[in-house]
């Protein structure tokens, strides 16, 4: 898990893919927000830490897919959608 | 991603020839050339992780039989251009996105949970029909829908450039 410091607005989790476009997008507009999260790219993990990243992702998106993003373990966001994210972390 | 960092000219080479061979099938490679560049080098770096071009916005298992759907060009993609003119990456897109008639957006995954797929193929391999008047098996490709009656599917799909392994028996 890496840590991007920043402004603090809650925990906020992003999982993602490395190779991923949509992934990378998410990460630079957090970036461009200049808020404080964390982010994992679940596909360069170990068998073991890659299954229990799974899990946690399926808790808020049971499909699996990346982006998910995580808001203060209570709200999460799929895919890039620049208006919701923004939305969402403001309100933290 | 330093560690995964493919050369330029590689990146250039596919590029070139998946937007050559989508071209000439009716299939259409994003125009936002940094993007799709971006994306074609994920499968670049998935065919040396893996060895198989894995959808590089999906988690691959590594395990190729597990994979297969998610192959690039994956089973979901031609679907996902129908109902949203862009697959589920965004490598390839449709006709009115390469005009700027429409805007790419993000769009809903298509395949199954885990769970979900592994039910969904047990319960299709009980479905099967069979018609023992054939003189061949008629092969699908599960890209493009393809059919052709013979005794193997063809090496590569003449339509989609899928490779054999893409092929189901549909009838037999």
């Amino acid at each position: 898990m890496k840590h991007v410091e920043g402004e603090k607005r809650g925990k906020i989790m992003l999982y993602a893919i490395s190779t991923c476009v949509w992934c990378k997008k998410v990460k630079k507009l957090l970036n461009s927000l200049n808020v404080d999260y964390y982010y994992v790219d679940v596909d360069l993990l170990d068998g073991k830490n890659k299954e229990k990243a799974k899990e946690e992702v399926i808790r808020w998106n049971s499909l699996c897919s990346f982006p998910t993003l995580v808001i203060n373990d209570g709200d999460c966001v799929v895919g890039y959608d620049e208006e919701e994210i923004k939305r969402k972390i403001s309100n933290e | 991603m330093n560690e995964n960092r493919i050369p330029e000219e590689q990146i250039d080479n596919l590029y070139k020839k998946l937007d050559k061979e989508a071209e000439a099938s009716g299939y259409h490679l994003n125009p936002d050339e940094e993007f799709t560049r971006d994306l074609v080098e994920g499968l670049l770096v998935n065919e040396e992780r893996y060895g198989y071009w894995a959808c590089p916005c999906r988690l691959a298992s590594g395990e190729k039989d597990k994979d297969l759907d998610i192959i690039c060009p994956c089973d979901y993609r031609d679907p996902d251009l129908n109902d949203y003119d862009t697959c589920y990456c965004g490598l390839y897109v449709s006709k009115f996105v390469v005009d700027g008639d429409k805007e790419l957006k993000k769009i809903p995954e298509r395949r199954h949970s885990e769970e979900e797929r592994e039910k969904i193929k047990e319960e299709s391999e009980s479905k099967k029909i069979e018609i023992t008047k054939l003189s061949k098996p008629v092969w699908r490709c599960k890209v493009c829908g393809y059919l052709c009656g013979r005794d193997e599917p063809p090496g590569v799909c003449p339509i989609c450039k899928a490779k054999k392994e893409r092929f189901e028996k549909f009838l037999e």
